[in-house]
């Protein structure tokens, strides 16, 4: 079969969103200082994370910030090998969700382990980092 | 129906990859384009180039004029726009609509599909700083099913050896070679546990299924109808930290209960099936999801050949999304037109489900069961 016949179009789409967080402020200020914050509704009490601002639960939106301890337990996780594009510059990740005491769940990196030793119940710590590139994160660590 | 040639499709552009599968379900129809009052299409197409492909794929298939719309629910995007059409011509408000799924994928090198993909759960709190990809999404299940239930990655293998088998069959597939446990377990590792040859392709490719009303199907002399008994739909959170657990996809087992119930059958009463198996974990976790066993044993139903052609329930008996290939858009359409087939006994002898009911279930998911679809099919 000859070859596919296609021009390379001449128009080039670059798309750098920029992501609101006036409303969850302080969940983004508390990474930098070494805390993450979850939200709790005052009416339902139900505990958020990630956080909001509006409880989807009960439909209020009178949250209030709660400090979350970090301790948790691995439920699952992956390692990713093949990266999506904008991720291309990082070496291979772990990424892992895990069930804090408080009973929310999270997903982010596991970082400071070898996947060959990760399990699943294993104990980690949900922990505040800022990346050397000034970005506020979180990322579990192995206790 | 009409269904063209999967796979790297770069011959043909958005809309002449369209007109086939269009311009021979008209022609099967009985209807010309001009009388087409509604098209839904399922396409997620940011891979193409064409931002308002319904109305592109509509002019050049001669389709101008009806009611038109684009439907988006990720890679269930084709049964969201079956049941956008089925609610059209069910209300009354139709007598007929054509729904088309289509998908270029092949225009843009794969880590940018991989990143449009991965963005495709909850983008903030899984892509921006942690870089999830679709394989990704599926690892977590699979490793968690593997600590739950003791599957194996081997058990994973057979699920891939057995849909490159009947993609081997299927001329319309991407990948019609059949392959080993061994090579699946050797290839390269995407997402861990999950390996090269455990993951769908990036396919082209589009399908097109007509509906009518009963009526409409009587006026047109169709011969030999095959009726839409049941659309069931669900979903679930874009979180997936804010899931209960990670061996199941609870939008499947809403939106089959729904369908079971509307149909007023059991999974028992199903002839065939095709599954979203996008990878290999996917299709276990839908045995058990769609009732086909008990939670934990899907496994053991592939490891028996219980969803081969001879076997209990057959399942993804023309290649699956594994190996007949996954256009994001179009798999939900292109499930129902093999399902119309082989509720016809059309398809070659050797991927043939044997039928005693007449009916079959179509089980198409969007994202990682952010949306759940199941159809239910009968002749």
């Amino acid at each position: 079969m000859d070859k596919p016949l296609s021009l390379k179009s001449a128009r080039t789409l670059q798309i750098t969103y920029n992501l609101p967080i006036s409303r969850t402020s302080k969940f983004w200020e508390g990474l930098k200082e070494g805390k993450v914050y979850a939200t709790t509704c005052q009416k339902c009490g139900m505990l958020h994370f990630p956080p909001v601002a509006d409880c989807g639960n009960c439909g209020l939106s009178n949250v209030k910030w709660t400090e979350l301890d970090g301790e948790g337990e691995i439920v699952t996780f992956t390692q990713v090998f093949v990266k999506p594009a904008s991720f291309s510059k990082e070496p291979s990740y772990i990424v892992a969700i895990a069930r804090l005491k408080e009973g929310v769940k999270a997903l982010a990196w596991l970082t400071g382990i070898k996947r060959e030793d990760v399990k699943v119940g294993m104990k980690v710590k949900l922990v505040a980092r800022v990346t050397s590139d000034g970005r506020a994160t979180y990322e579990f660590i192995p206790v | 129906m009409g269904h063209s040639r999967f796979g790297d499709r770069s011959d043909v552009n958005l809309s002449e990859l369209a007109f086939e599968a269009i311009q021979p379900s008209l022609e099967k129809s009985e209807l010309t384009a001009k009388e087409i009052p509604y098209m839904a299409l399922g396409s997620m197409g940011v891979w193409s180039e064409e931002p308002l492909p319904a109305v592109v794929i509509a002019e050049y298939c001669g389709l101008t004029g009806a009611g038109l719309v684009r439907c988006e629910a990720a890679c269930a995007s084709g049964s969201a726009a079956a049941f956008n059409a089925y609610s059209a011509v069910r209300s009354g408000q139709m007598d007929s609509a054509l729904v088309v799924g289509v998908e270029k994928m092949k225009q843009i090198d794969t880590p940018t599909v991989l990143e449009i993909i991965g963005r495709a759960g909850y983008y903030m709190w899984e892509f921006e700083n942690f870089g999830m990809t679709f394989p990704a999404y599926y690892a977590v299940h699979a490793v968690q099913h593997m600590a739950k239930y003791g599957t194996t990655e081997e058990d994973l293998a057979l699920v891939a050896v057995k849909n490159h088998r009947y993609g081997a069959m299927n001329s319309l597939a991407h990948l019609q070679q059949e392959i080993t446990v061994e090579k699946v377990l050797n290839s390269s590792v995407i997402a861990w546990p999950l390996k090269l040859y455990d993951c769908c392709p990036i396919t082209d490719g589009s399908a097109a299924v007509v509906l009518a009303s009963e009526k409409k199907a009587k006026e047109l002399g169709v011969e030999d109808p095959v009726w839409i008994e049941a659309m069931g739909v669900a979903s679930d959170t874009a979180n997936l930290s804010k899931r209960e657990t990670y061996v199941g996809l609870e939008a499947s087992v809403r939106a089959s209960r729904m369908a079971y119930r509307m149909a007023g059958i059991s999974p028992k009463d199903v002839d065939v099936a095709t599954v979203h198996d996008c990878f290999t974990i996917a299709e276990v976790m839908a045995y058990e999801d769609l009732g086909f066993c008990e939670k934990g044993e899907g496994a053991r139903m592939v490891r028996e050949g219980e969803t081969e052609v001879g076997g209990r329930i057959p399942v993804n008996v023309d290649g699956g999304l594994k190996a007949k290939g996954h256009p994001i858009g179009t798999t939900g359409v292109s499930m129902l037109a093999e399902l119309t087939k082989q509720l016809r006994e059309e398809v070659k002898p050797s991927r043939q489900a044997p039928m005693k009911n007449y009916t079959a279930l179509a089980h198409n998911t969007g994202g990682t069961g952010h949306y759940g679809y199941v159809t239910i099919l009968r002749r």
